[in-house]
């Protein structure tokens, strides 16, 4: 296994294992607000210190782990799971009006943000968790759907195709007797990396007030909360930050080692 | 502008003076090992000015390193031993730079793939005038003026192909020689080409072929040429070295070589080159595919306001096959044969005509019919991409099964893979395995395995040799011929290879341009074409030398017959 | 080339068309009525009804987004609710804030991306490929907000050397300047990672082509190889991110602004979207739409521009 691959697991490992410990257990409970001990660096009974209401940052961050996870995986499962159809679709029929119509509704759902959809939501259904899932979700529609007709389209092409086609088999068979499982390393490793910027992106929205509302606890949102206190007590607005940064490295480093394993061709690349 | 090149290498001046033969390239017990692995083992070979000297052998023999480690390009793992000497001065201790100051300018080198061999967002003058500017060999105007002479030399003169055209612009002839050009612009000494015409068609080839041999004799070049094809070898070769598993098995003159062929690889080489599959003698029975003026168009690119005009590729064929017939069909790539083959496979629709078999029409109300589908089957070229990697052989030959409104299952299923597996040289348990534990020769058969276990009655083989070394090409042409006379199946065979289809079919069709030109019994087109297009076909194809020991003019034909 | 741009431009017009007709009516559905929330829940219905129609609230769906539309192209964007002004004029102010710190941003980005991609597809493998390559890797994980925090602790409260926040406005151009400076950072960073990535990626790809290969054989050194041939090539796919990235710049912004108080588009929008000021959010959202949709638009012509196969074949 490379380092990339044990660093990545390590990583991810952490935070999904903190994520679901916390629904069982945490140092502290992250709905009880105790304004004396506000503001405490690290020390033996805070080992991560507490924020402006006097909540355990540890606590805290744990909780936002499953926030961050469950929005950032749903939305990815969103993504690939109308995105990869249609990729295969528009493959399929490469050249067609249905191919046409898969690929400039893409270019139309690129053309918006997730920032935008999101804010679009927001505008009208209010802010929240879901909506942030939704943005971010639809946002991956067209990325899976690009990938997936991208590496389709030159297997169509592949000898082991067209006997499949001299056997008989219809398209949708073939996409996903063959195709899809000779493009499944692509979409996981991709998946990874959508991940990743899934959580990026629930941190940006929730920092701006668009995503997860209180009191349920955010990392974007504790550093929202963090900003007035920054010069006061820099830990504060350093952890939760650091938490992300953690996360996203370690699933990036994942999608990283995963590709160099899964692809072969990379690998002879690497040696 | 330069310096005089005999002064830089003082071995040539002295070994032309003391009237020994002027040796230009002198490789001298080569041996290359990558990461551990011996690629060349004691390499010895020598160019004379002027001299065609040709380097052949199956893939894997180490050609193309030969070729590498002459121009100082072998991959940076490479660890060389031996001395690699140009004009009497070593090559293989040489500094990077010193390298690149020779490369290009006593050295050129041409490449198989003249599709991509050049840079694509750069103008053909301007990628020529580069290799006389890198050496810094004229100012930019003149560089610009003596690129657009080159570019006439190769035969690309500017009033035909203006320098400011791009690669695409090009067809794959004429890439080819803007290579030469850019590789001959500052007249090297020594030119290295490796597979130039592989990829081309017959009759670039022999113009490509031509334009070399004009160039070495005028500008008195040395010439590494690197092919497999033993016929090329013949017609262009001054000397011959037989190269197997990174030795050299044995070189000398070319007729000599020929004459005498005194290892027994060489022997082998040149008979699987002329090789004649025995087949059993055609039946002249009912027709079964019957193709009537079938034309396929392509649309053209929709643009923004007019269609584009489209692209006939397939243009009111007709022709048929009785049952029991091995018909070859012959032309050069883009002639229309491959859509031709996938309209009868039922995979392209055709735009007006019929094409029938027995009677029964593959398409019916606009849709395959799979009962008439399968009846045929295809073997396809590529041996490493015809099969679904991550499945095993006994799925991916139980494939067509998928045809059949009542597929076998368990035991049945079973019996009829291990059949067909046996059938063409394989054990049952092969079954088992997955496709990348398989040599390309043993791939072709598990595609013919493949093809068989329906039981069809015509098999079309699209290119199905074309990609296998010659000794390889020879097994499977017997194993074909003998599946023909075990099961009784007709045959389409589509190549462009005039040599393998000669030697395995009964009766050829000639197509060009979407058109069949001309057909007739195999022997009597060869023997005497009628089209002038089969003229220049033949005309173009390069021929192997008589066999040693010469008088019998026919020894490829089959006794059987 | 001209019916290549022709065809494109066309997608453009069409692509706008759909865009606004989407965000038309997303924001048609939207509970609740823009007037009785203007006038509070005490205001009485006559009232609210005259300012229905003042608004053109009481015409026809079609009609309203035909003004709507119709006004955009003469660049009448409508009126704010809230502030009864007009929304064109809001827009103008903050835009002039945004577009320069997307601008400034993607200058950043490509400045430091483009060497560095360079540079470690040069040395790929060795000391300054993984220096560069994991420099990025940390780059990319890096939430661009809380990034900008780092800079303002370290940057404005440790070091003092700019301002925390805010905008001086452009009437002196040496301080707006530098009061973009470190948000433009922030944003320009973690782009500039991804950008690097992508340029390395892509040049040692094309390092491995046949026509690299043909470049050496002339005798071409490495180098030369690497940058008369690679870079030009390479450079085609890094178009597309780079147009990519416009647009995340452009939404980066809205966060960013944020974190510097930066009177931009952000503000305005988050500001709307408490007041419920919905033609606000649509004129923001569409011109944000319009942006991308233009720059995707531009990076196509720079496609053709770079890549002769497309200006012909098409």
């Amino acid at each position: 296994m490379s380092r990339n691959l044990i660093l990545g697991t390590l990583l991810t490992a952490l935070f999904t294992g903190a994520a679901l410990l916390s629904f069982l257990w945490t140092p502290y409970d992250t709905g009880a607000l105790v304004i004396a001990e506000r503001l405490q660096p690290p020390s033996a009974a805070h080992w991560l210190g507490t924020d402006h209401f006097g909540r355990d940052i540890l606590s805290m961050i744990m909780v936002g782990a499953r926030t961050s996870i469950a929005v950032a995986l749903v939305a990815v499962g969103i993504g690939m799971g109308a995105g990869v159809p249609l990729g295969l679709a528009a493959a399929a029929r490469r050249g067609g009006w249905l191919d046409e119509v898969i690929m400039r509704g893409n270019d139309l759902i690129f053309a918006f943000p997730s920032l935008v959809i999101a804010i679009l939501i927001t505008a009208i259904f209010g802010p929240g968790a879901t909506n942030a899932i939704i943005a971010i979700g639809i946002f991956n529609i067209p990325v899976f759907a690009r990938l997936a007709r991208g590496a389709a389209l030159p297997l169509w092409t592949r000898e082991f195709v067209m006997a499949a086609r001299v056997a008989g088999k219809s398209a949708p068979r073939i996409s996903a007797e063959h195709i899809l499982p000779n493009i499944a390393n692509l979409l996981i490793v991709q998946g990874t990396i959508q991940f990743s910027l899934g959580i990026l992106a629930e941190a940006g929205l929730s920092y701006v007030g668009l995503g997860a509302q209180p009191p349920v606890p955010s990392w974007g949102r504790m550093l929202a909360d963090a900003q007035t206190m920054v010069a006061l007590a820099p830990h504060v607005a350093i952890l939760p930050g650091l938490a992300i940064v953690l996360m996203v490295l370690g699933l990036n480093l994942l999608g990283d080692g995963l590709r160099d394993r899964l692809d072969p061709r990379l690998r002879v690349v690497r040696a | 502008m330069s310096v005089s090149i005999g002064s830089k290498y003082p071995g040539e001046s002295r070994q032309g003076r003391d009237g020994a033969a002027p040796r230009l390239l002198e490789i001298d017990r080569l041996s290359l090992h990558i990461h551990g692995r011996q690629i060349l083992d004691d390499i010895s070979l020598e160019i004379a000015p002027g001299e065609i000297v040709a380097l052949t052998g199956e893939s894997g023999s180490g050609k193309s390193m030969t070729a590498l480690a002459t121009i100082g390009l072998l991959p940076p793992a490479a660890e060389t031993r031996g001395a690699l000497r140009l004009g009497g001065a070593d090559l293989l201790g040489l500094s990077e730079a010193r390298l690149c100051a020779l490369r290009g300018r006593e050295i050129g080198m041409i490449f198989q793939e003249p599709m991509t061999a050049l840079n694509p967002v750069m103008r053909i003058g301007d990628q020529v005038a580069e290799t006389i500017l890198v050496h810094k060999a004229m100012p930019r105007a003149a560089a610009r003026v003596r690129a657009a002479e080159v570019l006439a030399r190769v035969g690309l003169p500017a009033e035909r192909v203006p320098p400011s055209r791009f690669p695409h612009e090009l067809s794959g002839g004429q890439r080819q020689r803007v290579v030469i050009a850019m590789a001959i612009a500052l007249r090297p000494r020594l030119l290295i080409a490796d597979e130039p015409t592989t990829a081309l068609d017959v009759t670039t080839q022999a113009q490509i072929l031509d334009l070399l041999r004009d160039l070495v004799r005028e500008e008195r070049m040395g010439l590494m040429m690197i092919t497999h094809d033993l016929a090329v070898v013949s017609e262009m070769a001054d000397r011959i070295a037989v190269m197997k598993a990174g030795r050299i098995v044995e070189q000398g003159e070319t007729r000599a070589l020929f004459r005498e062929m005194r290892h027994p690889y060489t022997r082998q080489l040149f008979e699987a080159s002329r090789h004649r599959a025995d087949l059993p003698g055609a039946r002249a029975e009912a027709p079964l595919l019957r193709v009537d003026e079938v034309t396929r168009r392509y649309p053209g690119r929709r643009a923004l306001f007019a269609p584009a005009p489209g692209l006939i590729a397939v243009n009111g064929v007709s022709f048929e096959i009785r049952r029991g017939e091995r018909v070859g069909l012959v032309g050069e790539s883009g002639c229309g044969k491959s859509t031709l083959a996938r309209a009868i496979l039922g995979l392209e629709p055709v735009q007006a005509g019929e094409i029938t078999l027995d009677g029964m029409p593959v398409y019916s109300q606009g849709r395959p019919d799979p009962s008439v589908r399968r009846r045929v089957q295809v073997v396809f070229q590529d041996p490493y991409g015809s099969f679904n990697p991550r499945h095993k052989v006994g799925r991916l030959i139980a494939e067509p099964f998928h045809l059949l409104p009542d597929p076998p299952k368990g035991a049945t299923r079973e019996h009829a893979i291990a059949e067909a597996l046996t059938a063409v040289g394989l054990q049952p348990a092969h079954a088992e395995s997955y496709i990348h534990a398989f040599s390309g020769g043993q791939r072709q058969r598990i595609a013919i395995a493949r093809a068989l276990i329906i039981r069809p009655e015509l098999v079309i083989f699209d290119e199905a040799v074309s990609a296998l070394d010659v000794r390889v090409r020879a097994q499977i042409l017997d194993l074909i011929a003998d599946l023909s006379r075990q099961y009784g199946l007709t045959y389409l065979f589509i190549s462009h290879d005039l040599s393998v289809v000669r030697g395995i079919t009964d009766r050829v069709l000639v197509m060009r341009a979407g058109e069949i030109v001309e057909q007739g019994p195999t022997e009597a087109v060869f023997d005497r074409p009628g089209h002038c297009y089969t003229k220049s076909l033949l005309a173009a194809a390069p021929s192997l030398p008589q066999p040693p020991g010469g008088g019998e003019s026919d020894a490829g034909q089959p006794e059987a017959r | 080339m001209l019916s290549y741009a022709l065809k494109r431009l066309a997608i453009l017009a069409v692509s706008l068309a759909v865009a606004s007709l989407v965000i038309f009516l997303v924001v048609e559905v939207a509970p609740g009525d823009p007037a009785s929330y203007m006038l509070g829940i005490n205001a009485r219905p006559d009232t609210v009804a005259a300012l229905r129609t003042e608004l053109g609230l009481d015409l026809p769906k079609w009609e309203r987004y035909l003004a709507w539309i119709g006004g955009m192209l003469q660049g009448d964007f409508g009126t704010s609710y809230t502030y009864r002004a007009p929304v064109a004029q809001m827009v103008t102010e903050r835009l002039w804030v945004s577009l320069p710190l997307a601008l400034y941003a993607l200058t950043l980005s490509t400045l430091i991306a483009f060497p560095a991609g360079i540079y470690a597809a040069a040395r790929r493998g060795r000391a300054g490929d993984i220096g560069v390559m994991g420099a990025t890797q940390l780059g990319i994980a890096v939430p661009n907000f809380w990034f900008a925090m780092l800079l303002v602790l370290l940057f404005a409260l440790k070091l003092r050397w700019f301002s925390a926040g805010g905008f001086p406005g452009w009437e002196t151009p040496l301080a707006a300047l530098k009061a973009l400076t470190l948000p433009a950072v922030a944003l320009a960073l973690p782009q500039a990672a991804i950008l690097a990535r992508v340029m390395r990626s892509s040049l040692i790809d094309i390092l491995h082509e046949d026509f690299i290969r043909t470049a050496r054989a002339k005798g071409l050194s490495r180098r030369q190889a690497l940058w008369r041939h690679g870079v030009r090539n390479a450079l085609i796919p890094v178009l597309t991110i780079l147009g990519l990235q416009f647009s995340f710049l452009l939404a980066g912004a809205i966060i960013i602004e944020q974190v510097f108080f930066l009177p931009g588009l952000g503000r305005l929008i988050f500001q709307a979207i408490t007041q419920r000021d919905l033609i606000v959010v649509e004129s923001v959202v569409m011109l944000l739409v319009f942006a991308v949709i233009s720059v995707n638009f531009l990076t196509d012509l720079a496609y053709a521009a770079a890549d002769p196969r497309l200006r012909a074949a098409r």
